[in-house]
């Protein structure tokens, strides 16, 4: 924290929407296609094709809105924002200007300095993206519009972000509901999540807005922090300088670390909007957006709260298993096969997180199905394997897709808890280490480790631990 | 051989007892162009080969006893619907060799319904003029008097109906462009509520206004091309749906009863003699046929012409963006960079009005003069639209001239675009209020030209409408009257 200035930040969010079709026609929009080849009349904006409004769009932004705790308009309109540029094929871009869908949300995030604070969404509004612009080696540019016309979130918030900590922990949060809800992919590499900070500082007390930067070209949750603080520095310095800091759009450069100046950006674009006449006001009604409601899945904060109170879990458990949505399914999935959830939680966040991320998998390409993991626990639970056998067994079932107990009976991993086949290899063990014996009888109790493994050494692994113990303990005192 | 005394009906009934066949029919239409066109410039492009070949396939489907509404007659349309295969060009140099890679919904229904598509209309560029003067194919001619304008912006689709060269057309009409050209011309033009039709694949003029109306030389064979293209297209959201009634089945209604207004702001002084004869003659005419002539009042009448230009150029600017020379039409470019081609491309390819629309529009849209000018303009609209709205419920439709004078000649008004703008004024205010109405032949002038007559409408109320113009069509002969070419 600055001593004299306070930061003062907002973020435009732009949410790229998982439906199949884009916004305004049936066109597919699956990435990484070759160029052109997903456009038709309307997305390539030929004369005489209109759009029309995917009704899926609609549902996605109303479940936005209610995620973030927004009003949803009954009433909102498209707006064309007019300009030219090679990627817009209409020479406008249909978004929403005034009346946008949702209005007046917030989302609560926690961060070490601030502690837990509520932060304002002024709109989430509905829009088609721009094409791509493709610069080949000749110094000519073709343009590529399977991107044209894909469907948009833009989720603006109140300038209410007084740190990057802030800014980041906003976005994750909001990053987290996005992907939860299922409508983005999430993937900040792609561009399917991006970010644009509003950044400017003012002397600590002031009302008053200092004059902010746009930053543009964020791609990382990184990158974004560091381009805030590069901005707080820079902005910082222009005042201090005695100089005045100009409105203006910077684009960040990752490598160097620095944001620049895009010249030429600096004049405020006339945008020209106004209501687009191929599209008639969006009605939509109570009954629609109790629809959308009910659809709804449980959202990470609700979750977090049910596993420490259904489940009993740790406050750090259910955060990080409440993260993401796959995660809580495979959870819930395992907890229904085996009622113990800490110990669910545990095997979850230790071995299966573990194991993911040393082969750098995702939850959904996990090779142990909650099925597979249950079948594991069971098996300690009715003590057929000891914790220690069962990490043995956790790696089998990975690498064959095997049950617990397939892998259990081939390789012979049963424990034994036949007091007389324990019995007979304590005695072995007893004879075999007549010193240690001596040691222990005359007061160092700390042997028993030993004699304990020795006992779990010639069993292969196998032998009940406690029994092992508890014969070891009988005989010793003999 | 020639066939244009025939209507519609009159070719269908011939085509399906086997007395003529599409092939001739067509072959009789192209000659017909050929023969007179060089007067008229009413085609931008007449598609000979298709068109026969599709009056070959006709044929068969005819022979085999599967006759649509239009199976085998010959139709021509604006340059704006796109067309597959053919070049739609919008009389711009900046789509010159332009070809839609799809055809518009309502030429789809023209085909479905058999229709033989023979070329492609002159027209004003981009649907902006009255004229049909402002082309870059050059000027359209009257077939009444080449030396005067047929109106406009459908101009060759009022013309080449009324010189006989197709039975009918398609036009577009955003603030009169099908019903004063057909009234110049002497023939029927209708524009139809707004969404009654749609409006896919038709080149975008200003989209809060522009309608497809048919042209045709009686008021039936109208009837019949409204009802093979009207209805609700899922690809335009602004096209209405509510079912589109049978416009032939009750024509013969007649008016008896019915409640026609006269708004006074319509019959201001100084209207020209020659019209307001034949407006005279007409309500006289309605008079007699059973209707009750009653003066009604449309208060906000003097602001639509200001109104309408604010609003239609507003939406201009943006339809007409992209016309850039990125992804098709005619490129300029000396390599000034980016905004040198777009500079180049839109400097060469545009014509001046489409030129001055763009500018004026852009400026009534922009940051500081939006509230003023465009915002204004809507809330006049919601004005005008109440004027419609409530003597709706006095009256069942309304008798207006179409225009203030028969057509002018060339040349005349090119260098005074206000008063160019003026001419339509009584047509304007049923585009802003989305009603329908519709152009009929009322008499002709001392100097031998078309006057029309106004009938104007209630919302999705063509067929009432239809009624009472094919009720004056019988009670009178101008419609017969032809242009000797």
């Amino acid at each position: 924290m600055n001593s004299r200035y306070e930061v003062v930040i907002g973020l435009e969010v732009h949410v790229q929407l998982t439906t199949k079709t884009k916004i305004f026609c049936g066109c597919s929009k699956e990435f990484g296609q070759f160029p052109n080849s997903q456009t038709c009349p309307v997305c390539l904006g030929l004369p005489g094709a209109l759009p029309v409004l995917s009704r899926q769009v609609v549902d996605d932004a109303i479940r936005a809105g209610l995620a973030t705790n927004c009003q949803i308009s009954p009433h909102s309109i498209f707006a064309r924002k007019n300009y030219f540029y090679p990627d817009l094929p209409k020479g406008y871009q249909i978004s929403q200007f005034e009346l946008p869908i949702c209005e007046h949300g917030w989302l609560d995030i926690e961060t070490q300095e601030s502690g837990k604070k509520r932060l304002g969404i002024t709109r989430i509004h509905m829009e088609e993206d721009a094409g791509k612009l493709l610069h080949n080696d000749g110094g000519n540019s073709s343009v590529d519009l399977n991107r044209a016309c894909t469907p948009l979130l833009e989720v603006v918030s109140e300038p209410d972000m007084r740190s990057s900590d802030e800014a980041i922990a906003y976005l994750k949060q909001l990053h987290q509901i996005v992907v939860y809800l299922g409508i983005c992919d999430g993937n900040l590499d792609e561009g399917s999540f991006r970010c644009d900070a509003n950044v400017s500082i003012r002397p600590w007390g002031q009302e008053e807005l200092g004059t902010r930067a746009e930053l543009k070209n964020l791609n990382s949750f990184r990158f974004i922090k560091q381009a805030i603080e590069y901005e707080v520095e820079r902005q910082i310095d222009v005042i201090d300088a005695g100089e005045k800091v100009v409105q203006e759009t910077r684009l960040f450069d990752p490598d160097a670390g620095v944001s620049r100046s895009m010249r030429g950006k600096e004049e405020a674009h006339d945008y020209r909007y106004f209501p687009d006449p191929d599209l008639l006001p969006l009605q939509v009604s109570d009954q629609w957006v109790e629809e959308v409601r009910q659809q709804l899945p449980e959202m990470p904060t609700a979750k977090r709260q049910r596993y420490q109170g259904e489940f009993g879990l740790p406050e750090y458990d259910a955060g990080v298993i409440s993260a993401e949505r796959p995660l809580t399914e495979y959870f819930e999935a395992l907890v229904k096969i085996y009622d113990q959830p800490k110990i669910c939680a545990n095997w979850v966040m230790g071995d299966i997180l573990g194991a993911l991320k040393d082969k750098n998998l995702s939850i959904a390409q996990c090779p142990i199905t909650p099925e597979l993991l249950g079948g594991i626990l069971q098996r300690i639970g009715d003590n057929t394997i000891s914790g220690k056998i069962a990490k043995t067994v956790f790696e089998d079932v990975w690498k064959s897709g095997k049950t617990a107990d397939q892998v259990i009976e081939e390789k012979g991993l049963k424990q034994v808890t036949d007091s007389g086949a324990i019995e007979s290899i304590v005695d072995e063990i007893i004879a075999a280490n007549p010193d240690q014996v001596a040691e222990y009888r005359g007061g160092k109790d700390k042997l028993m480790g030993f004699f304990v493994g020795q006992v779990m050494k010639a069993s292969k692994g196998k032998a009940n631990p406690g029994m092992a113990n508890q014969l070891l303990k009988k005989k010793l005192a003999e | 051989m020639t066939f244009q005394k025939l209507t519609i009906q009159e070719m269908r009934q011939k085509l399906i007892s086997g007395q003529l066949t599409s092939v001739e029919l067509t072959q009789g239409c192209l000659d017909r162009i050929k023969a007179t066109d060089g007067q008229l410039n009413a085609f931008i492009t007449v598609c000979e080969e298709e068109a026969l070949a599709a009056a070959a396939e006709a044929d068969q489907q005819l022979a085999a006893g599967n006759a649509a509404l239009l199976t085998g007659i010959p139709v021509a349309v604006k340059d704006i619907f796109n067309t597959l295969d053919v070049r739609t060009t919008c009389a711009s140099k900046i789509l010159d060799n332009y070809v839609s890679p799809y055809d518009a919904t309502t030429i789809t229904k023209l085909r479905d319904q058999g229709a033989i598509i023979v070329g492609k209309l002159n027209m004003d560029e981009f649907a902006m003029g009255s004229s049909g003067e402002n082309s870059a194919a050059g000027a359209v001619r009257n077939p009444w008097d080449t030396e005067r304008v047929p109106g406009g912006s459908s101009s060759g689709s009022a013309a080449a109906v009324a010189a006989g060269q197709v039975v009918a057309t398609l036009g577009t009409d955003t603030g009169g462009s099908v019903r004063q050209p057909a009234s110049h011309c002497g023939v029927v033009g209708l524009k139809p509520t707004y969404g009654r039709v749609s409006r896919y694949g038709v080149v975008a003029f200003a989209s809060s206004l522009d309608q497809v109306g048919p042209v045709a030389g009686n008021v039936e064979d109208c009837a019949l091309m409204l009802g093979a293209v009207a209805g609700y297209d899922p690809a335009d959201s602004t096209s209405v749906d509510c079912p589109v009634p049978d416009y032939l089945e009750n024509l013969k209604a007649g008016v008896s009863g019915k409640k026609i207004g006269l708004p006074k702001e319509y019959f201001i002084d100084g209207l020209d003699p020659d019209i307001k004869k034949g407006i005279d003659a007409a309500i006289e005419t309605y008079r007699q046929l059973g209707a009750e002539i009653v003066e009604v009042s449309l208060p906000h009448t003097d602001y639509s012409v200001a109104c309408y230009y604010l609003i239609a150029m507003a939406e201009a600017s943006s339809n007409l963006a992209r016309y850039d020379g990125v992804r098709f039409g005619a490129r300029q470019d000396s390599g000034d960079g980016l905004n040198g081609m777009y500079q180049q491309t839109r400097s060469a390819g545009f014509g001046d009005e489409v030129k001055r629309r763009i500018m004026l529009g852009t400026y009534a849209l922009s940051s500081g003069y939006y509230d003023a000018y465009y915002l204004k303009a809507q809330k006049v609209r919601t004005l005008i639209r109440q004027d419609f709205q409530h003597v709706f419920e006095q009256v069942d439709m309304l008798l207006t001239p179409v225009a203030p004078t028969p057509a002018f000649k060339i040349g005349e008004m090119v260098n005074d675009p206000l008063q160019m703008y003026l001419s339509d004024i009584f047509t304007i205010p049923t585009n802003l209020a989305g009603t329908c109405a519709m152009s009929l032949p009322c008499g002709f002038s001392e100097d031998g030209l078309p006057v029309g007559l106004q009938l104007i409408g209630k919302p999705f109320a063509e067929a009432e409408m239809l009624q009472a113009a094919y009720a004056f069509e019988q009670a009178t002969d101008w419609h017969k009257r032809a242009p000797e070419l």
